[in-house]
């Protein structure tokens, strides 16, 4: 569920170097060796974040060759849309409420 | 551009067509939710200029406004629209051509009721989500104000009413 992948997206940047990685994704796709030599963890642990912000929806991977390659997750519009549509279905229930009362103040 | 770019809803109220576009549009701030707005400030009234070119503003307590909306077409009691001139950074955007539109429809359906529907539309050019997202988390201010804002939001809504 997208409401829930933004959630999982604000906790996992919550951590310091998955902020870094994904702030390095940001500028380019880069491979996990890559990561690795920009932010001071090791290579297992990069794999351990980037496992963590790809479960989120932030970052997706594709495999070149026998690597994979990570870049953001270019589908984030999703989430705003997702936003959008509770917002406006509260504002409008909202709105029914305050025209029908209005209604009843002035017969 | 519709599609996943445009979020679409409706709603029947018990009032004519004009009484229902005079509620949306002078008196916004009745049933706007409160908390939506990105004001520094508590928000104190919104404002909801009546006429193509206007501004939906809000005041916050402290007399600052936030602009965040120009009125792009007026015309009651059948429809009404106008920009959202909101960042995925939840600051006012400037450029126009990174905003999204809202069109709002006031349909009668008997004498005394109204189909309100509303179409959220061109989402997509409000840019790409996650390099917003990414210069948000770079800014200290824009995560603080931003997307703690949004987290609070989204936790709200999850909040089930009445549960203590």
């Amino acid at each position: 569920m997208v409401t829930n992948s933004n959630s999982l997206a604000l906790g996992a940047l919550g951590d310091p170097t998955r902020r870094a990685i994904f702030e390095h994704l940001g500028e380019r796709p880069l491979a996990v060796v890559d990561l690795a030599a920009l932010v001071p963890v090791s290579r297992p642990a990069v794999s351990q974040h980037l496992k963590v912000l790809r479960e989120a929806g932030l970052v997706r991977d594709v495999r070149v060759g026998s690597r994979h390659v990570y870049s953001l997750d270019p589908d984030g519009i999703a989430g705003l849309r997702d936003y959008l549509d509770r917002f406006w279905n509260t504002a409008l229930h909202s709105f029914k409420a305050r025209v029908e009362q209005q209604r009843e103040e002035t017969p | 551009m519709t599609g996943t770019a445009a979020v679409t809803t409706s709603i029947v109220v018990d009032a004519p067509a004009d009484q229902a576009f005079a509620v949306f549009t002078e008196d916004i701030g009745s049933w706007w939710p409160a908390d939506h707005h990105i004001l520094q400030a508590p928000l104190a009234s919104m404002v909801f200029e009546p006429r193509v070119g206007g501004h939906v503003y809000d005041v916050g307590t402290d007399g600052s406004e936030c602009h965040w909306a120009r009125v792009l077409a007026y015309e009651p009691p059948t429809r009404v629209v106008f920009s959202w001139d909101i960042s995925l950074q939840w600051q006012v955007e400037t450029d126009p051509a990174r905003t999204s539109e809202v069109e709002v429809r006031f349909v009668p359906e008997g004498e005394h009721r109204t189909r309100v529907e509303l179409e959220h539309r061109r989402i997509d050019r409000h840019g790409d989500g996650w390099e917003g997202l990414r210069d948000a988390v770079g800014s200290p201010e824009g995560w603080g104000s931003g997307l703690q804002w949004f987290a609070r939001r989204l936790d709200q809504e999850h909040s089930p009413v009445g549960e203590a």
